[in-house]
């Protein structure tokens, strides 16, 4: 893989195996974690949660995964994730790819900069080997080894 | 030809939506241009396109347009996006 996405995350902005009580709360954790980061303020939080009070649970965008952000604004901070892993799923409201088991909040300036990351984002989110690895681990830090250097999928697998 | 990929924002998803079109386009052979849009800005451009590519909520959002609305339930599943566009282009 060419793109690394672990650049754009920050281990202050991953958590893993947390507890959701509903959607709100989950994106409410990936709002928490991109401020953690320093990626975004509280207030993109909010943004984050009007997004789909107004235009419905369409950030679920494939079975499991919740694609949280808003606009650009001013509570973007820079352009950055987070990666957020639910203990038990959480239900969005979205007919076919509910339950949610990964939110990733997603936050960007403006419409331009952030596009390498988005490409490094495909990259992890079509390999489904590794993508079920990342929902496993224990640990922000081993999503981030994973993120980085996805061969120990490999040689996981084979030992 | 042009092809609309339409999200709430114009950041995320639409964004993902547009690589992955164009990933199956390439494999087709078929020469477009795919832009990523927010819904605010999707009627718009709309109108000098011959495919919209959203998702299910934001279909109802966009309504009536000349172009072809297709809803894409997994952005990621490239074998969904190429079975509704190829029958779409047919």
């Amino acid at each position: 893989m060419a793109a690394n996405l672990a650049s754009n995350l920050d281990q202050a902005s991953v958590r893993t195996h947390v507890v959701a009580a509903d959607w709100q709360a989950a994106i409410t954790l990936a709002g928490d974690a991109l401020v953690a980061g320093g990626v975004t303020t509280d207030e993109y939080t909010a943004e984050m949660i009007a997004a789909v009070d107004k235009l419905g649970p369409y950030i679920v965008i494939a079975p499991g995964l919740a694609i949280a952000h808003s606009r650009p604004s001013p509570s973007v901070l820079r352009a950055g994730l987070s990666w957020v892993t639910l203990k038990e799923p959480v239900s969005f409201g979205h007919k076919k790819n509910d339950p949610v088991s990964l939110v990733i909040g997603l936050a960007a300036p403006d419409h331009e900069g952030h596009l390498e990351m988005m490409q490094a984002l495909a990259g992890v989110l079509m390999n489904s080997d590794l993508l079920v690895a990342l929902k496993a681990a224990g640990s922000p830090a081993e999503v981030l080894a994973l993120l980085s250097n996805p061969e120990l999928l490999t040689e996981k697998a084979q030992s | 030809m042009k092809i609309i990929a339409v999200c709430g924002m114009g950041i995320g998803t639409s964004v993902l939506l547009k690589m992955n079109t164009e990933k199956v386009l390439r494999t087709l052979g078929i020469d477009a241009d795919v832009e990523a849009a927010d819904i605010g800005v999707a009627r718009g451009m709309a109108r000098d396109a011959e495919i919209v590519l959203t998702s299910e909520e934001l279909a109802e959002e966009i309504g009536d347009v000349e172009a072809q609305v297709i809803v894409i339930d997994n952005f990621f599943d490239l074998d969904e996006i190429t079975e509704k566009l190829t029958s779409a282009l047919e």
